[in-house]
């Protein structure tokens, strides 16, 4: 490993993006304008956005930076560019610790600006600190982007790795508690949930924003998190080939 | 040839053997790259001029057979700063400007900072400032050429670096190859174009996966009794026909 080159790659990855100013506009103000839209969706119960606005300040980044990530490095993939870096001098980790570096950057503004407009104009309440609303964001800012460059192996073009967000992502969302508390599902779909990153991030979340703070199961649902970003990582850094057929 | 005419080559390969999905793409070759100078690779399009040179670079997966590059397995981790490898398709990020293509690989590489201007300079680009996406693919090649050489790598690995360009450009182009290799760089490039083996001085010329011959071109000259190469590369063709 050489942070030399980690650092290299997310100031390239962050170059990209700041030639793409639609795209970071989108990144940084959609998830932002969607709070402000539930807000306004549950303008007759304060109480509803209140308890799903605190975990979706956390959720959005999880969302963005899985798309955003996955077609990032699909693109390294199919332009060549991740061939002739594989032909350089470097570890497979310096480019996804470059990445993750990049777009952790990126989940944090996008946290702060969502996180600033939920507690600072809509006046959303949590029963726990906001500091640690914004940390947890961040932490599925990241998560989102270790899956996100983990599946981005398995599409072949954008458009499926556009339709991974349907596939992969919204059956996490709708496991992991935020719609129906999980032990009012079907017994088989509670067991699933299980398996799925989401749900840990989501309960960590639901318990500071509405228990005001972790407690030992929360600091699990965190260990756990961080365990899969890992894990996503070293898989993801498995599918990335020196030789090909 | 110019550079250690007594040094060991600069790749050796020995029953090469790659398969493609159900295909063998080539099929057993055994050659060899002599050290210094330019060696061409030629032969028609689909006939495993790529397969054979992602073998040499050391990303492509081998059936069987072995290669060899400066002593070392091909793909060896010590050769990834001493080869430099110019895929056809230019491998540049067309989102950022070339000058920030260079200054990346270059801090990738750990070359010199300096060294961007200097291969800017060898290659006759001087967008520094354009995106890559808003210059022409002729000028694109060449950020993905200029790449390769920041490392001053002593093998060049070159796919078709000439095709669709114009011919001025082609002319200098070569001139750039032959002066990299008067500077003692091992260049191995390929061709689908017989009037560029004229510029090399060794050829190796493949069909189908098989190697014909390797020679250089005058050698293949007064073994075929042609003057042009192109008709000396039929003739070659019909000989092992025959045979």
């Amino acid at each position: 490993m050489n942070p030399r080159i980690a650092i290299a790659t997310a100031s390239r990855v962050l170059t990209q993006l700041r030639r793409d100013p639609r795209t970071i506009a989108l990144l940084l103000v959609v998830p932002a304008a969607l709070v402000t839209l539930i807000k306004f969706v549950f303008d007759q119960e304060p109480g509803a956005f209140d308890r799903i606005g605190g975990p979706l300040v956390g959720l959005f980044p999880f969302i963005t930076m899985f798309l955003v990530t996955s077609i990032t490095m699909l693109r390294e993939r199919t332009t060549g560019t991740l061939e002739r870096l594989m032909t350089m001098p470097l570890a497979k980790l310096d480019i996804l610790l470059g990445y993750g570096l990049a777009f952790g950057v990126v989940g944090t503004a996008q946290a702060l600006i969502t996180a600033g407009v939920a507690f600072g104009l809509l006046d959303l309440q949590v029963a726990g600190s906001t500091a640690l609303v914004i940390l947890l964001a961040i932490g599925n800012a990241l998560l989102g982007m270790s899956l996100g460059l983990f599946v981005s192996a398995f599409a072949q073009t954008e458009f499926q790795a556009i339709q991974f967000m349907p596939a992969f992502v919204f059956p996490q969302l709708l496991l992991c508690g935020l719609f129906v508390a999980r032990d009012q599902m079907a017994a088989a779909l509670e067991a699933v949930s299980y398996a799925l990153p989401l749900t840990y991030a989501y309960d960590a979340l639901d318990r500071v924003t509405s228990d005001g703070s972790l407690g030992a199961r929360g600091t699990v649902d965190v260990l756990v998190t961080c365990g899969v970003i890992l894990l996503a990582l070293a898989l993801g850094a498995a599918t990335l080939r020196r030789r090909t057929p | 040839m110019p550079n250690g005419l007594n040094a060991e080559p600069a790749v050796a390969a020995e029953s090469l053997t790659v398969v493609r999905g159900d295909n063998e793409v080539l099929h057993s070759l055994s050659f060899t790259v002599p050290h210094g100078g330019i060696t061409g690779l030629l032969g028609p399009s689909g006939c495993g001029k790529t397969t054979l040179m992602r073998s040499v670079v050391g990303v492509q997966i081998i059936e069987s057979g072995r290669v060899d590059v400066l002593g070392m397995p091909a793909g060896s981790a010590e050769l990834r700063p001493r080869v430099g490898y110019v895929t056809q398709a230019p491998s540049v990020y067309g989102d950022i400007t070339v000058g920030e293509n260079l200054r990346y690989f270059a801090r990738v590489l750990g070359a010199d900072p300096a060294r961007v201007d200097e291969v800017i300079e060898t290659v006759a680009l001087h967008e520094h400032d354009r995106v890559a996406n808003k210059l022409s693919g002729g000028q694109r090649s060449r950020i993905s050429l200029a790449t390769a050489l920041l490392a001053e790598p002593d093998l060049l690995v070159l796919d078709e670096p000439t095709v669709g360009l114009d011919p001025v450009l082609r002319v200098e182009l070569w001139g750039t190859f032959t002066s990299l290799a008067e500077g003692g760089t091992t260049i191995l490039v390929s061709s689908h174009v017989m009037d560029e083996a004229e510029r090399c001085d060794s050829l190796l010329l493949m069909r189908d996966g098989e190697l014909l011959a390797t020679e250089t071109p005058d050698g293949l000259r007064s073994r075929t009794g042609e003057d042009d190469l192109e008709d000396a590369f039929l003739a070659l063709i019909r000989q092992r026909e025959a045979a």
